[in-house]
């Protein structure tokens, strides 16, 4: 069941990204700076929240969900250290995720190159 | 004079570029972007099953660590050249999730070598991922703002 609901929630969410593309002016760097703010704020005000429940990794996959782990962790940040918490919880929430994509990416772009686009 | 006549032209340009452009096929678009997405999410869900059940951790560790592995797994396809080929399908579907998210640190990185290990690798890895970063981590910190204030 869980694979279902993960399949349903991600694919809605590029949906809405493929429309937002589509049917304005945006760019992909647009739309993906919009989707990350947008899962700061929903998860803010406790939309986000019943979407992760439903979707599990279909909310957590697409890029709202790298907002919406942003937010948890100022959230966890702030009960835990108070003020300072505000500014180490976001990133200490999605190191993980910040790091591995500068190491990885630089290691993969380091060894390959790009292909001859055929 | 001549400046005039250069500006019609480029309007008159616009227009028939505007016009001549193809329309984007919504539907196609969309169903495309739905299934490549969904699949993607499905990975994800089947890398946090395995995690959860076989290495104990708790579900926000497991989220962590899928999302790590998917970074992982985004960038690995970008560098063998296998991501851009379902991107230019799938549209959002490849770019919204957090692979798409790997590909575009690794596909600038690569196409930019040539300039160097500084300026071309690490520095063009940025030019998508930083304009995330600096979005997502500032709103993060006013929401942690408004949060400390109301508490």
């Amino acid at each position: 069941m869980s694979y279902v609901n993960a399949f349903i929630v991600g694919g809605l969410i590029c949906v809405l990204g493929q429309l937002l593309m589509d049917g304005t002016k945006l760019n992909p760097a647009q739309v993906l700076v919009i989707f990350v703010t947008a899962g700061v704020v929903l998860t803010a005000l406790g939309i986000y929240e019943p979407l992760v429940r439903f979707g599990g990794a279909g909310a957590t996959i697409p890029l709202p969900g790298f907002g919406y782990s942003l937010a948890k962790g100022v959230f966890k940040g702030v009960d835990e250290k108070g003020f300072l918490g505000i500014f180490t919880g976001g990133v200490e929430a999605t190191s993980g995720g910040i790091t591995a994509a500068v190491v990885f990416g630089y290691l993969m772009a380091v060894f390959f190159n790009p292909k001859s686009k055929s | 004079m001549t400046r005039r006549l250069q500006t019609n032209e480029k309007k008159n340009y616009q227009k028939l570029v505007e016009n001549t452009a193809p329309k984007p096929n919504y539907f196609t678009n969309c169903i495309w972007a739905f299934v490549v997405g969904g699949i993607i999410c499905i990975i994800g869900q089947f890398v946090h099953n395995m995690i959860e059940n076989n290495l104990g951790l708790t579900h926000l560790e497991a989220t962590n660590a899928t999302i790590l592995v998917m970074i992982f797994l985004g960038a690995a396809l970008t560098g063998l050249g296998v991501y851009d080929r379902i991107g230019k399908k799938a549209g959002a579907g490849s770019i919204v999730p957090i692979t798409g998210f790997a590909n575009s640190v690794v596909s600038p990185a690569m196409e930019y070598k040539r300039e160097g290990f500084i300026f071309g690798v690490a520095a063009r890895m940025f030019i998508l991922a930083g304009p995330v970063l600096v979005y997502g981590i500032t709103s993060s910190v006013i929401v942690g703002i408004i949060y400390y204030l109301l508490k």
